[in-house]
C-alpha cells in the first residue's frame, strides 16, 4: 500500500552552483505543548533533549526542531510517523497537548555543495542572515515569496522545509537560485 | 524596512517576514458593552505621531503576536515584547522614558 | 571634432579593438571605453536631442550625472531606453540609438520648438492645455503623447530574455563609493574587524584621484589605490564590489545596491543585474562630489562639458573633445583641466576665470604654461548651431556686452563642485550651507536615524565636503573611525596616509554668468539641460508665486526624472533664492530621492517572473487535472480545474455534462484546497464557540456542523464544515482561500486575548488530500473499493464522519453535500491522494464517474441555494442578510460578532436579504446586476433595491437561477422585480432590463431528500 504514496516532487533534482533535490517521503510530527513541561515525555519517546530556541537536537533516528516555544517538529521516518504520534499522546496523557502527523503536508529538499556557494544560493531568496546560521540552528524565514525553515545538517549541506503545495514553486526558485553563471562569492 | 525582534524566538526579523495587527492593548467590548464603547473598540484609534503600541505577527517565523513599542515619526524601536499583557511592562515603559522623558503612559 | 589621442589614456587597452555601432554607423572602440568615450573618440559629439526643444546635446559629463547622452541600447527583445553613454561600458556587438529625434539626429523637426522656445515656458502644459476642455482629449493629449518621453518604449511583444537575481546581505558596515575616501574607510573598518560590503558603480576603484594628478605619500595616486585594493582582498571579513551601485538608503539600515553583473560583457548564463538587499549597521557614503555647471548663454550646446569631465576624457581615455579649448570657472580646480589640455598637445586660447583675482599656485603654474587667464571675466555667448565655434566674453560683473570673440571648439565649464549628499538625505538627513564652498553638506548633529534612534548614515571624504585631496582621507579615517566606534568596532592606531595636490584658492560663488544678464540671455542659460529649464523659468516661477523649492521642482521640472539634482540642483535653487531674494539656506534643497540613478525594473523584480512570478499551489492530484485538459481557475494562490472540457466541447458543455453526471450517477471532486485545522484542548469547544456563530461545544464526537465564522465587525468572513474528533478534539474546514488566514485568525485571539485557555490549533490543510464523492453511485463506488467502514445511511447519517480504510488507503470519510447529493468527501494522507483518485476513477468507470471543477460546484450550490463566501458575501454581509439566522445561536452570551449584529444598522430591517431569482424568460441574470427602484439619488443616480450576488446556467432545471440581496427579499416571494443589464442600448430606446421573480433560494430538492439516502 505504502509504495504509492509519493513526496511532493518525486526525483526532483538540479544541479548548478549547488545540487538541489527533493527528499522523497519523510516522516514529520508536530507537536504543540508546554515545553519544559513535556521535555521528559519527548526525551523518552525521541530520546532527544528538548531543543532551545531555534535549535535541532538528534535523537534515535529522529531529530527534533524548535518551532516555536510551545511547538516542536519531529523528524523521523516517515513510516514511524503515526507510531511517533501514538507514542507522545500516550507519553503525555493528562498533559494539555496536541500531536498531529503532518509527513504529507510538507516537502523537504536537500542542498549541497561548497559552504560559501551554498550560503550564497540561499541568501538569493531568504531575507535571513545565511552566514550567522550555524549547523543545529533552524532558521523559519521567507523563500522567496512563501514560508520556509532553512537549516544546516553540516556545513555544504542544508535542508529546506516548505508546504507541499508550494513543493514546485519552491524547486523552481532553489534551482534557479543555484543556476550556474550566478556565483556571487560573498559567504 | 523595518527590523523587530521577536520577543519568542529572538530573531531580528525584517519586516517581510512579519505581518502587521494594527494598535495593541485595546481592551475587547462584547455584548452588553454600550454603543459607544463598542464603537471605539472597534474603530476610533488615536493615531499618533510619536510613541505607539502595536501588534505584530512573526508570520514567516515562529507565528507568534508579539507588541511592540515604536516611535511612528521616527520609528525607533524602544522594545517589542510578548503579546500576553493588557498593558506595556515595566521594562519597556523605563525604556521609552529613558529616550523620550516627556512621555508618559495615560 | 572630438578625437582619440595617440597617447594616454589610462583605462583603455590600444592593442585591442571592439566593434560596436550608433544610429546604424559601426564604429570601433577599446576595451576600457564607455560609449561615450568611444563616441567621443569617433567624432561624434551630438549624441541625442534635448526633451523640450529638441536642442542638440552631447556629452556634459563622465559619470552616472550625465543628463544628456541618453541613449537606446540593444535591439529587439533586449531593446532599453535612457542608458547613459557615459557609464555604458562598451562591448563588442553593442547596439545603440539616439532618441528624442525624427526624422534624424542631425536634422530634427521638433528643433521648430527651440524657435518657439518663448511659447514654451515653465508651466506651459498646465496653462496652455486647460480650454478649451473638449480639445483636451482629441487634440492636446495625441500631441502631448507623441512628443513627450525620451527614448523608445521596450516593444510588448518581446519578452526580456534577461535573468535577474536579488541577494540578501547582512555586514557592520556598507561603503559607498570606491575612491580614495572609501577605500580608506574600507581600511579602517576592515582593520577594526568590521564586516563590510564596498560597492563601487564604475568598473575601476580610485575614483577622480588619478585623474586629478593626487599624490599619496608621495606616489601617484595609482599605487596607494593599487595597494590598498590589494590589503582590502587580503581581507575576510571585507568584501569589494564593482559595478555596484548603492542606490538607497532605507529605514533601519536597510540599503539597496544594483549590480550590473553583465552589462559590459554579456553572458546568456548570468544574471544581467543583481539587486543587493542589504542590512547594515551603518552606512558610509563616501560617493565624492559632482562638478557644478555654469549658467551662461548657450551653455547647453554640444561640446560645452564640465571641466572635469573633460580631464577625465583626456587622462582616462585619450579622447580629446576639442582642438582649442576654453576654460570658463570660478574656482581653480578647473586649472588643471587646462593644464591637461595642454599637456596633451591641444590648445587652450584662454582661461575665463570670473573671480577679479586668481593667482593660486594652479594658476600660476597656467600662467608659466603660457596660458591666457582673464579674471573678471564671463562667457557672454557660444557661437555656434551644432557645436562650439567661438565664444564671446564680456566682464562677470557687467550685463554682457562682447569684450572679446575667442576661436575655439569646445568649452570646458567649472561652477565649482557640490558634495553627493544622496545617501544622506534619503532617510532624512539634514542638510547645512557652507557658505565658503558653496554647497550643502551634511549637518552631523542631524543625521538619518536607525532603529536604536542612532545616526546610522555618514558622509565621508568628498561627500562630507572636504573636496581637496589634502583632507579627503584625513577625513575618511577619523569618520570611519567615529563611526566604527558608535557600534563598538574600534581600529587599531595606524598613520593615514598623507595626500597631496596642488593648493587651491577660494571660489567665488557665480550663478548667472554674466551676473546682470537681460532677460533674452538668461532664456538661453540652461539649469536643467535634461528636462530643458533655463534661468528664466526658474525666475518665472518665482515672479508667478512658487516660493518652495519643492513647488518650483514640479511646476518647471528642474530637477525631475534621471538627474535628481545631480547637475541642477544648487544652481537652480541658487537662482530661485536670488530671485525671491531670499537666503539660499532659507529656500532649501528639493529632497533627494533613491533609487541614485536608475535602476532596473528586472532587477526590482529579481527571480519573481515566468512560472515563479508567484507561488502557485498545487494539489496532491494536480498533475492529474494537468493531464486531463483542466481548465484552470485561480483560487487564491491555488490553481483549481475550472471544468474538465473534451474535445470540441465549450467550457459550457463541459459544465453541464459534469453537472448531469454527477446528479444522476457520480461526480468527483477534488477538495483537496479546503482547510483543514484541529483545534484540540479542554477549551476547544468554548473556543469553537467564540469564533463559530452556532454552538459548537454540544457537538457530539463523530459528527458534523455546518457553521459561520464572523469578523468582531459582524460581517461573515468564513464558513465550513466542523467535526468533532473525540472530546476535546475538532477539525474545522474552511473554505479554499481561507485556511491561513482563519488559522492566523485563531491564534490570534488565543494568543493576545483568551491566553490562558487551554487550546492548540494546527493547521493541517496539507496533509490531506480531500475527494469528494458525488451522487447516487457515490456509496456504491466506495463499497467497491472496498471499505473497513460501514457506509450505510444508519451506519454514517448525514452530518456524520467516520475513519478507516477504503480501498485499502487510511482515510476519514465525512458525510456533507455541497452539492444536495449523496455525497462523501474522503480524506486520505496528501502522498496517497493521487493513488486514492485513481482508483476512484477507476472502480467509478462502470457508473460514468465524472471529475467535475469549481463552475459545477458553484451551480450545484446554487441550485441547493447553499452560499458562497465571496459572492454571498463581499465583507459587508452578515449571516442573518443571507437568512442564516438558523446558524446564529441564541443561547449563548457572545461569539466574535454577535456584538456587531446588535447595532442599529445591523438590525435594520431595510437591509437587503438573500432571496432566489427567476427570470421570466428563463435567461441568465448577468453578474452584478442590480435590482432598479423608484427614483433618483442625491447624485442623480437611478435607485436600487438589490443586486445579484450569484447567477448561473442550471442544466438540472434548464434555465437561469441566481441569487440576490433584495430589499425585504423573503417578504416579496413571487413579485417581480427589474434588473439593468449591460446590453448595448438602441439609440432612442429606453436601456435594455430583463426581468426575474423572487423566489426561494433552493431551486432544486428544497426537502433534501436526494442527500440522506
Amino acid at each position: 500500500m505504502s509504495d504509492q504514496a509519493v513526496s511532493a516532487l518525486p526525483g526532483a533534482e538540479a544541479t548548478g552552483l549547488v545540487t538541489v533535490r527533493e527528499m522523497g517521503l519523510q516522516g514529520m510530527v508536530t507537536l504543540r505543548a508546554d515545553l519544559s513541561a513535556a521535555a521528559r515525555a519527548v526525551q523518552r519517546v525521541t530520546g532527544a533533549a528538548m531543543p532551545g530556541v531555534r535549535r535541532i537536537e538528534a535523537g534515535k533516528g529522529c531529530s527534533v526542531a524548535w518551532m516555536s516555544p510551545d511547538e516542536l517538529l519531529i523528524l523521523c521516518d516517515r513510516a514511524g510517523a503515526d507510531r511517533m504520534v501514538f507514542d507522545l499522546t500516550e507519553a503525555l496523557t493528562g498533559q494539555h497537548h496536541v500531536a498531529v502527523n503532518v509527513s504529507d503536508a510538507r516537502a523537504m529538499f536537500a542542498l549541497e555543495g561548497a559552504p560559501g556557494g551554498l550560503r550564497d544560493v540561499l541568501s538569493k531568496v531568504t531575507p535571513a542572515d545565511m552566514g550567522a546560521l550555524v549547523p543545529g540552528e533552524m532558521r523559519r524565514t521567507r523563500l522567496a515569496q512563501v514560508p520556509a525553515a532553512i537549516w544546516f545538517e553540516a556545513e555544504g549541506a542544508a535542508r529546506v522545509i516548505c508546504f507541499r503545495s508550494v513543493a514546485r514553486y519552491v524547486f523552481d526558485v532553489l534551482a534557479m537560485s543555484a543556476r550556474p553563471g550566478g556565483a556571487v562569492d560573498y559567504h | 524596512m523595518l527590523v523587530l525582534t521577536c520577543p519568542y524566538c529572538g530573531v531580528a526579523a525584517c519586516e517581510t517576514e512579519l505581518a502587521p495587527g494594527g494598535e495593541a492593548h485595546l481592551k475587547r467590548f462584547g455584548p452588553g458593552s454600550s454603543d459607544e464603547d463598542f464603537e471605539a473598540y472597534l474603530f476610533l484609534r488615536p493615531n499618533v505621531k510619536g510613541v505607539h503600541f502595536e501588534r505584530w505577527r512573526h508570520a514567516m517565523g515562529c507565528g507568534k503576536w508579539f507588541l511592540a513599542a515604536r516611535d511612528t515619526a521616527t520609528l525607533e524601536v524602544f522594545g517589542t515584547y510578548r503579546a500576553q499583557t493588557s498593558a506595556p511592562p515595566p521594562e519597556i515603559v523605563a525604556a521609552i522614558q529613558a529616550k523620550r522623558p516627556d512621555w508618559s503612559l495615560t | 571634432m572630438s578625437t582619440r589621442l595617440p597617447t594616454g589614456g589610462r583605462l583603455i587597452d590600444r592593442t585591442a579593438k571592439i566593434a560596436f555601432t550608433f544610429n546604424g554607423k559601426r564604429l570601433q572602440g577599446h576595451p576600457g571605453d564607455t560609449l561615450a568615450s568611444a563616441l567621443l573618440a569617433s567624432g561624434q559629439t551630438i549624441l541625442g536631442r534635448s526633451f523640450k526643444y529638441h536642442r542638440p546635446r552631447g556629452v556634459v559629463a563622465s559619470g552616472a550625472e550625465e543628463p544628456n547622452a541618453l541613449v537606446n541600447l540593444g535591439r529587439g527583445p533586449t531593446h532599453e531606453p535612457n542608458q547613459r553613454a557615459t557609464v555604458t561600458e562598451l562591448f563588442d556587438g553593442l547596439t545603440a540609438t539616439s532618441q528624442n529625434h525624427w526624422p534624424s539626429l542631425e536634422w530634427d523637426i521638433g528643433e521648430v520648438n527651440a524657435a518657439l522656445a518663448r511659447f514654451l515656458p515653465a508651466g506651459f502644459y498646465y496653462k496652455t492645455f486647460i480650454h478649451p476642455r473638449p480639445f483636451w482629449k482629441h487634440v492636446f493629449e495625441p500631441f502631448i503623447r507623441q512628443s513627450a518621453g525620451l527614448g523608445k518604449a521596450p516593444d510588448p511583444k518581446h519578452q526580456d530574455p534577461d535573468r535577474y537575481e536579488h541577494f540578501y546581505a547582512h555586514t557592520d558596515v556598507v561603503i559607498a563609493g570606491g575612491g580614495i575616501a572609501g577605500l580608506q574607510a574600507a581600511l579602517e573598518a576592515g582593520r577594526a574587524g568590521a564586516t563590510v560590503i564596498l560597492c563601487e558603480q564604475t568598473a575601476h576603484w580610485g575614483g577622480r584621484a588619478p585623474v586629478d594628478g593626487v599624490e599619496i605619500d608621495g606616489q601617484p595616486a595609482e599605487d596607494w589605490i593599487n595597494d590598498t585594493v590589494q590589503a582590502l582582498e587580503g581581507m575576510e571579513n571585507v568584501h569589494l564590489r564593482l559595478r555596484t551601485m548603492v542606490a538607497g538608503v532605507y529605514d533601519h539600515g536597510y540599503v539597496i545596491a544594483y549590480e550590473r553583473v553583465t552589462d559590459h560583457a554579456p553572458d546568456p548564463d548570468a544574471p544581467r543585474h543583481r539587486l543587493w538587499r542589504i542590512r547594515a549597521g551603518r552606512i558610509i557614503a563616501a560617493t565624492g562630489a559632482l562638478e557644478r555647471p555654469l549658467s551662461f548663454p548657450g551653455n547647453d550646446k554640444p561640446r560645452v562639458m564640465l571641466a572635469s569631465a573633460m580631464r577625465d576624457y583626456l587622462v582616462n581615455w585619450g579622447v580629446s573633445p576639442g582642438d582649442r579649448t576654453v576654460v570658463v570657472t570660478n574656482n581653480d580646480d578647473a586649472y588643471r583641466t587646462a593644464l591637461a589640455i595642454k599637456a596633451a598637445g591641444l590648445d587652450v586660447p584662454c582661461i575665463v576665470d570670473a573671480r577679479e583675482t586668481a593667482d593660486g599656485p594652479l594658476v600660476q603654474e597656467a600662467r608659466a604654461r603660457g596660458i591666457r587667464v582673464l579674471t573678471g571675466m564671463g562667457i557672454a555667448n557660444v557661437k555656434g548651431l551644432r557645436g562650439v565655434v567661438a565664444v564671446q566674453l564680456g566682464r562677470q560683473a557687467g550685463e554682457g556686452t562682447v569684450v572679446e570673440d575667442v576661436v575655439c571648439d569646445a568649452v570646458a565649464m567649472s561652477g565649482g563642485w557640490s558634495p553627493v549628499v544622496h545617501l544622506w538625505s534619503h532617510c532624512g538627513g539634514k542638510l547645512s550651507w557652507d557658505a565658503a564652498g558653496a554647497f550643502f553638506r551634511p549637518d552631523p548633529d542631524r543625521p538619518p536615524t536607525n532603529q536604536h534612534g542612532e545616526g546610522f548614515v555618514v558622509c565621508a571624504g568628498a561627500a562630507d565636503g572636504a573636496l581637496h585631496a589634502s583632507e579627503t582621507l584625513e577625513n575618511a579615517s577619523t569618520t570611519a573611525r567615529k563611526t566604527l566606534a558608535s557600534i563598538g568596532k574600534l581600529a587599531p592606531d595606524a598613520a593615514v596616509s598623507k595626500a597631496t595636490a596642488a593648493a587651491e584658492a577660494p571660489l567665488a560663488p557665480v550663478w548667472i554668468m554674466p551676473q546682470g544678464a537681460g532677460p533674452k540671455k538668461r532664456a538661453k542659460m540652461w539649469l536643467d539641460f535634461q528636462n530643458d529649464v533655463k534661468v528664466s523659468d526658474v525666475q518665472l516661477a518665482a515672479r508667478e508665486g512658487y516660493e518652495s523649492v519643492e513647488h518650483t521642482k514640479r511646476y518647471t521640472t528642474l530637477g525631475m526624472a534621471t538627474d535628481q539634482g545631480k547637475l541642477s540642483n544648487i544652481n537652480g535653487l541658487a537662482v530661485l533664492a536670488d530671485a525671491l531674494g531670499e537666503d539660499i539656506p532659507r529656500v532649501g534643497t528639493t529632497t533627494f530621492r533613491p533609487p541614485y540613478t536608475p535602476i532596473s525594473m528586472g532587477a526590482i523584480a529579481g527571480e519573481a517572473r515566468g512560472a515563479i512570478f508567484q507561488p502557485l499551489r498545487r494539489t496532491p492530484i494536480h498533475g492529474w487535472h494537468e493531464a486531463n485538459g483542466a481548465h484552470w481557475e485561480p483560487v487564491g494562490h491555488w490553481r483549481r480545474p475550472y471544468c474538465f472540457p473534451r474535445k470540441g466541447e465549450s467550457h459550457r458543455d463541459a459544465v453541464n455534462r459534469e453537472i448531469t453526471a454527477t446528479r444522476t450517477s457520480l461526480g468527483l471532486l477534488d477538495a483537496s484546497t479546503l482547510g483543514k485545522i484541529v483545534v484540540k484542548g479542554p477549551d476547544a469547544g468554548r473556543f469553537l464557540d467564540m469564533l463559530y456563530t452556532n454552538m459548537m461545544s454540544t457537538l457530539k464526537p463523530g459528527k458534523c456542523r455546518y457553521g459561520l465564522m464572523c469578523s468582531e465587525n459582524g460581517f461573515l468572513m468564513d464558513d465550513g464544515v466542523v467535526a468533532r474528533l473525540d472530546e476535546d478534539t475538532f477539525l474545522c474546514h474552511t473554505t479554499t482561500g481561507g485556511a491561513d488566514r482563519i488559522h492566523a485568525h485563531m491564534e490570534d485571539w488565543l494568543q493576545t486575548e483568551w491566553w490562558d485557555w487551554k487550546v492548540y490549533t494546527a493547521n493541517v490543510t496539507e496533509q490531506w488530500a480531500q475527494i469528494a464523492v458525488v451522487g447516487p453511485k457515490a456509496r456504491a463506488v466506495l463499497d467497491k473499493l472496498g471499505a473497513d467502514i460501514d457506509l450505510s445511511d444508519a451506519a454514517l447519517p448525514f452530518m456524520a464522519w467516520a475513519e478507516g480504510r477504503i480501498g485499502g488507503i487510511d482515510a476519514r470519510v465525512f458525510r456533507i453535500s455541497f452539492s444536495g447529493e449523496l455525497s462523501f468527501e474522503v480524506a486520505v494522507p496528501a502522498s496517497l491522494g493521487r493513488a486514492f483518485w485513481d482508483k476512484l476513477l477507476e472502480a467509478g468507470a462502470e457508473f460514468g464517474a465524472t471529475p467535475y471543477g469549481t463552475e459545477a460546484l458553484h451551480v450545484m450550490r446554487a441550485e441547493k441555494g447553499f452560499i458562497m463566501i465571496g459572492d454571498e458575501t463581499d465583507g459587508t454581509v452578515i449571516p442573518q442578510d443571507l437568512g442564516l439566522d438558523w446558524a446564529i445561536s441564541k443561547k449563548k452570551d457572545d461569539y466574535l460578532g454577535k456584538r456587531a449584529q446588535e447595532r442599529a444598522h445591523m438590525t435594520d430591517p431595510a437591509r437587503w436579504k438573500l432571496v432566489g431569482l427567476e427570470t421570466l424568460d428563463g435567461s441568465v441574470l448577468p453578474d452584478g446586476s442590480y435590482a432598479l427602484a423608484e427614483g433618483v439619488n442625491e447624485n442623480g443616480q437611478g435607485n436600487t433595491q438589490g443586486r445579484v450576488t450569484s447567477t448561473y446556467y442550471s442544466p438540472t432545471l434548464g434555465r437561469g437561477i441566481a441569487m440576490g440581496l433584495v430589499l425585504n427579499g423573503p417578504d416579496r416571494m413571487g413579485e417581480v422585480i427589474t434588473f439593468n443589464t449591460t446590453k448595448k442600448t438602441v439609440k432612442g430606446e429606453a436601456p435594455k432590463t430583463v426581468q426575474a421573480r423572487i423566489v426561494s433560494p433552493v431551486f432544486y430538492d428544497p426537502e433534501g431528500e436526494k442527500q440522506n439516502v
